[in-house]
C-alpha cells in the first residue's frame, strides 16, 4: 500500500496510511499490524449500480485505496431487458458522465473515467442485470456495496448473499453495505448476512405509497395529482390514444398532461404542470448530488472500516444510519432487530391475518401493498395443493378459477393452515405464512 | 411539491427543454426559482490544507453559475491520493488552476476562475506561514464581481480571515467555514396550522353555512363534509356543554374524538364515514393549546444588542411577527390545507379561504415591518417565507463563552449518562444520541494547529473547562482527533462536502422547508449520534454567529473512522 515517497518526502497515500498505522482509542494493536495493513490490497469489492450513488461510490473506493473493483449496472426498472444507459437527466448529479456519453452504458463510462483519474485502480464493468449472475460470480468478492434505487434489486441481492452463507466456510460471508437516498434524506445500512438483520427483515421500513381511492379520481378530485392519476388510469384506458403507454415518450406525457389540465380546470384545481405529470406517472424521486455524496461517502467509509479494521464499523450493534437534511441536519444511528419469521434469514412461518370471506384475488392483491411483502406477481400454494400459479400459462389457466373463490368457504382454508407464496422477482424466496382469521 | 411545481411554466406543445431535462431531478426539489438562484450565484472557495473538502463541496453544487478557487498550494503526490479533481499531469502545478479546470469539465455552462495566477514554487503542507503574502486575497476580492457566498477551509491565517470577514460584513455575504461538520437538532414535529381553536370570521361562516342543517344533509353531502368543517362544528357543540372550554387535555381529546365518531352515519355498507374517521384522526395534531414553540418564544425574547443587526430584515420581520402574535394571539397563518375527503368545489373553496387569510396575515406583517426602523425596504417575499415558517424558526446561539461552556459541559455529560443508562436498561433496544460536545472541543483545540498531539488537545480543553480533565469521552475524542494528524481521508471529505453543499443550497435557494432556511436559523451545539464519533469519528457541530446573514461554521476534521 505504502507507495514510495517522492523527493519532497510526500507519498500518495500518506493521509490514509497514517490513520491505518496509528492506533486510535477505538481499535486495537492487532488492527494496525502489518498483516492487517495488507488486507486492503487483497480485497475485491463489488459495486451494484452506477447511477448517482454508484458514481460517488466508485470514486470514493478508488480514493480509499481499493485496487480491484467490479461494477454492475442494470436497468432502472426491473422489467427493462437492456442495461441502463445514460440519460440527460442524470447529468445534474452523476458527475462521471458528460453530454457526449448520453446513450452509453453507465457502468462502462464510469469505470473508465475513474480508472483514468486514479492511477493503479482496476475497475471491471458489467452491463447487465444482477440476476444474470450466479453464486459463483458473487463468491469471488469480499464485500458488496449497493447504490440502487430499486427495492426489488436490493431484496434480490440480499436473498442471494444470505443463501450463499455456508457456516463451514468463512469466506462465504459477504458483508452487504446498502445506501439509499430521496431528496435531502438518505440511509446507510450494513448487513452481515445471517448474523445481523438483513434487508428483508427491514422491509417494513419502506411503506409502499398509499394509493388514492379510485372514486376520488373518478368523481371528486381535489389535488393536481388526482387529475393526473385520472388521466393516467381512467382517461387513457377509455380513449387509448396510443397502442400502449410509453412513459418516456414526450408525446404520450403531453397527452396525459393536457387531459389532466383540462380536468383540473373543470374542477378549479391549480398546479397541474408537465413536470408534475411526468413525476406522478413515472413516480420520479427527486435526487440531488449532495445527498448522494453524503450517503455514498458513509457507505464507503464503512467499507474501508470493514476492510481495514481502522475503526469499528456499523453492523453488529447499530446497523442503520439515517440522515435527514430536510430540517437543518439530523442523523441517528440505531440497532435493528433480526426477525425470526423473516422470509430470507428467519426460520419460522409468519402469522398472516386474513378475512375468511376474502376471495383469493383479494388476498393476492393485498400482497402488493403490504409493507413486508410488496409482491407484484404472487403465486400461492397451500399444504398439498396449488391455489394459484402465475406461470406456466397452462397451470395459470387451471388455477385461475380459484381467484374468485373465498378463502374459507370456497377453498377450505382455515386457521393455522400454512400457505407458501412465491414471486418470479425473487426466485430464491418462499414466504411462509400461518393463517389467522380477523 | 405541488406548490413548487406551480411556479414553472408548463410547456404546452413540446416536452421539457434540454435544460429542464438535465436538471429535472433537482428542479423537483427546489423548482425553477431555486435553480435560477443557484445559477446566478458566484461562489468563492478559499482553500488550504489538504484541500479536498472544499472541492468536493463545489462538485456537489454542480455547479453554481460562477465559482472561484483561491489556493496557492502546488499539487503534490499526497493530493492525488485524496483529491479526485486532480490527476498525474497536475503534479507540480497550481492546485487552484488544476481543480478549477477539472471541476469545470463537469458542467460547460459554468464559469470557473482561480487565484493566484502565477505559480510560486513551494509545498503547501510544509510551511503554512510562507503562504501569507502569496495569496493576495484582497486583490482577488476587489477584481471579481460580488460573491454570493464565500467558503473557507481551516486552517486559515488570521489576516486572511479578517479580510474575508470585513468583505462579508460590507456585502452581507454568507460565510461558510469548513471544518468538520454541521449542526443538528431533533426534528420538530411538522404540523399544519388549521387554526381550529382560533378561526377567523370567513372560515366560521363557511363552516356554519355547511353544517346549519347537518342532520338534514343527504348521505352523500354528509359523507363529504371536509373534516375541518366537521371539527369546527362539533367544537362549538362541545364548548356549549363544557363551559366554553376546548378539548385540550388528553382525556378531553379522547372524549371529543369519541363524540365526533358517534356523529358519523352508520347506515351504509362500510358502517361509518371516511370523513368522520379523518376528523377523529386529525384531532390530536390539530387541536392544540395556543402556545408558541420554544424556539419562537426565544426569538421574541432575544435582545439584539448590535444596532446594524437589529435593523437586518430578519430581526425586523421577527419584531413584526411578534407584534402580530401579541395582537391576535396566534402566528400568521401558513395557508396550506392538507388533502381531505370533500367535494371538489367545496375543497377548492376551503383552500382559497385559507390562502386568502394567509395573504392577509402576511400583508399585515409586511405593513408592520415597513413601519419599523430599518424596515422600509423589507422584501415581501421574505415576509411570506418567514410567515410560512414562523412556527419553526429557532434561535440557536452563537459562540459559547467559557461560562456557558461550563454549563453546557454539565448538561451534555448528563445527557451521555442518561443515554448510557437507557442503553443498559433496554439492552440496546432504545438508544439516545450521545453528545458531540466532546468532539467539538477537540476540534476547536486544533483549529490553529491541526497537527496537535492528544496531550496538547487535552490541555487546551482543560484550559477552557477544568473539569473536562476526568472525562473519558474528552480523552477519546482528543486521541481520535490527534490520530488524523491534519490529514484528510477522502470519504470524510466527501461526506462533509455533501453536507456543506446541502447547507449552501439551502442558503442560496432559500429552500422552503421548515427550519432549514439557514439564514433564519442560528445554531447551537447539539448532538448528532455516537456513530459519528465512535465509528465515523468526524462530524461535529460548530458554533455559529449571525451577522446580517447566515454563517455556518463547519469544520473538516480529517479523521478516520
Amino acid at each position: 500500500m505504502a507507495a514510495a515517497a517522492t523527493e519532497s518526502g510526500v507519498s500518495r497515500w500518506q493521509y490514509l496510511d497514517h490513520i491505518r498505522r496509528t492506533r486510535g482509542p477505538f481499535n486495537q494493536d492487532s488492527d494496525v499490524s502489518e498483516e492487517a495493513l495488507a488486507t486492503l490490497d487483497k480485497t475485491k469489492i463489488l459495486v451494484i449500480g452506477a447511477g448517482g450513488l454508484g458514481c460517488e461510490i466508485l470514486k470514493n473506493l478508488a480514493l480509499s485505496g481499493f485496487k480491484d473493483i467490479h461494477v454492475i449496472d442494470m436497468g432502472t426498472n426491473s422489467y427493462a431487458l437492456a442495461p441502463d444507459t445514460i440519460d440527460i437527466s442524470n447529468l445534474n448529479r452523476q458527475f462521471l458522465f458528460r453530454k457526449d456519453d448520453v446513450g452509453k452504458f453507465k457502468a462502462e463510462v464510469a469505470a473508465k473515467f475513474v480508472e483514468k483519474r486514479v492511477q493503479g485502480v482496476k475497475i471491471t464493468p458489467h452491463n447487465c442485470r444482477i440476476q444474470e449472475f450466479d453464486e459463483d460470480f458473487y463468491m469471488q468478492f469480499q464485500m458488496v456495496v449497493c447504490g440502487l434505487d430499486s427495492i426489488e434489486a436490493r431484496r434480490w441481492i440480499n436473498a442471494t448473499l444470505v443463501n450463499m452463507v455456508d457456516m463451514e466456510n468463512q469466506d462465504s460471508l459477504k458483508p452487504l453495505i446498502d445506501g439509499g437516498t430521496e431528496g435531502f434524506k438518505g440511509q446507510t445500512r450494513v448487513v452481515f448476512p445471517t448474523l445481523t438483520p438483513c434487508i428483508e427483515c427491514q422491509l417494513d421500513l419502506y411503506t409502499p405509497r398509499a394509493a388514492v381511492p379510485l372514486c376520488t379520481l373518478a368523481t371528486i378530485p381535489r389535488q393536481p395529482e388526482h387529475c393526473i392519476e385520472w388521466a393516467h388510469i381512467i382517461a387513457w384506458d377509455q380513449e387509448k390514444p396510443f397502442p400502449s403507454l410509453d412513459k418516456d415518450d414526450p408525446e404520450h406525457i403531453t397527452w396525459l398532461y393536457r387531459k389532466a389540465l383540462a380536468r383540473a380546470q373543470e374542477f378549479g384545481i391549480t398546479g397541474v404542470t408537465y413536470s408534475l405529470t411526468q413525476g406522478v406517472v413515472k413516480n420520479i424521486i427527486p435526487a440531488i448530488a449532495s445527498t448522494n455524496a453524503i450517503i455514498a461517502a458513509s457507505c464507503c467509509n464503512e467499507a474501508l472500516k470493514i476492510a481495514t479494521t481502522a475503526a469499528p464499523s456499523l453492523g453488529f450493534e447499530e446497523s442503520y444510519m439515517m440522515y435527514s437534511g430536510d430540517d437543518s441536519i439530523y442523523t441517528n444511528t440505531f440497532k435493528y432487530e433480526k426477525k425470526e419469521d423473516c422470509a430470507v434469514c428467519g426460520e419460522v412461518a409468519k402469522p398472516l391475518e386474513v378475512n375468511p370471506n376474502w376471495t383469493l384475488r383479494e388476498l393476492l392483491d393485498s400482497f402488493s401493498t403490504k409493507a413486508d411483502l410488496q409482491l407484484k406477481k404472487p403465486s400461492i400454494r397451500a399444504e398439498g395443493k396449488t391455489l394459484y400459479m402465475q406461470f406456466p400459462p397452462s397451470i395459470e389457466e387451471q388455477t385461475r378459477s380459484n381467484l374468485d373463490k373465498t378463502l374459507k368457504e370456497g377453498l377450505g382454508l382455515d386457521v393455522n393452515h400454512e400457505v407458501a407464496v412465491t414471486d418470479p422477482a425473487f426466485p430464491a424466496l418462499t414466504f411462509r405464512f400461518i393463517l389467522r382469521f380477523a | 411539491m405541488t406548490e413548487i411545481v406551480m411556479s414553472q411554466t408548463p410547456p404546452i406543445l413540446h416536452g421539457p427543454t434540454e435544460k429542464e431535462k438535465k436538471y429535472d431531478r433537482q428542479l423537483r426539489l427546489w423548482a425553477a426559482s431555486g435553480q435560477a438562484a443557484l445559477e446566478a450565484a458566484n461562489i468563492l472557495l478559499v482553500n488550504s490544507g489538504a484541500g479536498t473538502v472544499g472541492v468536493e463541496t463545489l462538485k456537489n453544487l454542480v455547479l453554481p453559475g460562477k465559482f472561484t478557487i483561491a489556493d496557492d498550494a502546488i499539487v503534490n503526490e499526497a493530493d492525488l491520493g485524496v483529491n479526485f479533481f486532480l490527476d498525474e499531469s497536475c503534479l507540480g502545478k497550481l492546485r487552484s488552476e488544476c481543480c478549477t479546470k477539472l471541476l469545470q469539465e463537469l458542467n460547460p455552462e459554468v464559469q470557473g476562475e482561480w487565484f493566484p495566477k502565477k505559480e510560486v514554487r513551494k509545498t503547501h503542507l510544509v510551511d503554512q506561514d510562507s503562504c501569507a503574502g502569496i495569496l493576495d486575497l484582497r486583490s482577488t476580492l476587489e477584481s471579481s464581481s460580488t460573491f454570493t457566498l464565500i467558503m473557507y477551509t481551516h486552517p486559515i491565517k488570521e489576516e486572511l480571515l479578517s479580510i474575508i470577514k470585513s468583505y462579508a460584513t460590507e456585502h452581507k455575504t454568507p460565510l461558510v467555514a469548513i471544518h468538520s461538520a454541521v449542526d443538528t437538532h431533533p426534528e420538530v414535529e411538522k404540523t399544519t396550522d388549521l387554526r381550529l381553536l382560533n378561526p377567523w370570521p370567513e372560515l366560521v361562516e363557511f363552516s356554519r353555512e355547511m353544517t346549519k342543517d347537518i342532520d338534514a344533509l343527504d348521505d352523500h353531502e354528509h359523507g363529504h363534509l371536509p373534516y375541518v368543517v366537521i371539527l369546527l362544528h362539533y367544537l362549538e357543540e362541545w364548548r356549549q356543554s363544557h363551559n366554553g372550554q376546548n378539548p385540550i387535555s388528553y382525556n378531553d381529546k379522547t372524549a371529543f374524538s369519541k363524540f365526533v365518531l358517534s356523529k358519523a352515519r352508520t347506515n351504509n355498507p362500510e358502517g361509518g364515514e371516511e370523513n368522520f374517521q379523518e376528523a377523529a384522526t386529525a384531532i390530536n395534531k390539530n387541536i392544540k393549546a395556543p402556545e408558541l414553540e420554544p424556539g419562537v418564544q426565544e426569538i421574541f425574547n432575544h435582545q439584539v444588542s448590535d444596532e446594524i443587526e437589529r435593523r437586518s430584515s430578519f430581526w425586523v420581520i421577527a419584531k413584526a411577527i411578534e407584534a402580530f402574535y401579541n395582537k391576535h394571539g396566534c402566528l400568521p397563518l401558513p395557508g396550506a390545507l392538507p388533502d381531505m375527503k370533500a367535494q371538489s368545489t367545496v375543497y377548492v373553496k376551503l383552500q382559497s379561504i385559507y390562502k386568502t387569510k394567509a395573504r392577509q396575515d402576511a400583508q399585515e406583517v409586511l405593513e408592520t415591518a415597513r413601519a419599523l426602523p430599518g424596515g422600509k425596504d423589507v422584501d415581501p417575499a421574505e415576509v411570506d417565507l418567514f410567515c410560512k415558517n414562523a412556527r419553526f424558526v429557532k434561535l440557536i446561539n452563537a459562540t459559547p463563552t467559557s461560562e456557558n461552556l461550563d454549563a453546557i459541559f454539565d448538561a451534555e455529560t448528563m445527557n451521555d449518562e442518561a443515554a448510557e443508562a437507557m442503553k443498559v436498561e433496554t439492552d440496546g433496544a432504545f438508544t439516545l444520541p450521545m453528545s458531540n460536545l466532546f468532539i467539538y472541543l477537540a476540534l476547536v483545540a486544533t483549529s490553529h494547529n491541526i497537527a496537535s498531539t492528544a496531550d496538547e488537545i487535552m490541555s487546551s480543553i482543560t484550559g477552557l473547562i477544568p473539569k473536562a480533565a476526568g472525562s473519558q469521552r474528552v480523552l477519546e475524542a482528543s486521541q481520535e482527533v490527534a490520530r488524523a494528524a491534519g490529514g484528510e481521508l477522502h470519504n470524510i471529505s466527501a461526506l462533509t462536502g455533501g453536507m456543506v453543499a446541502q447547507e449552501v443550497i439551502k442558503i442560496i435557494t432559500k429552500h422552503e422547508k421548515p427550519g432549514s432556511l439557514a439564514n433564519l436559523t442560528i445554531r447551537h451545539i447539539h448532538t448528532i449520534s455516537p456513530f459519528w464519533l465512535e465509528k465515523a469519528g468526524d462530524v461535529i457541530v460548530g458554533p455559529q454567529t449571525l451577522c446580517g446573514n447566515a454563517r455556518l461554521d463547519v469544520r473538516q476534521l480529517l479523521n478516520v473512522a
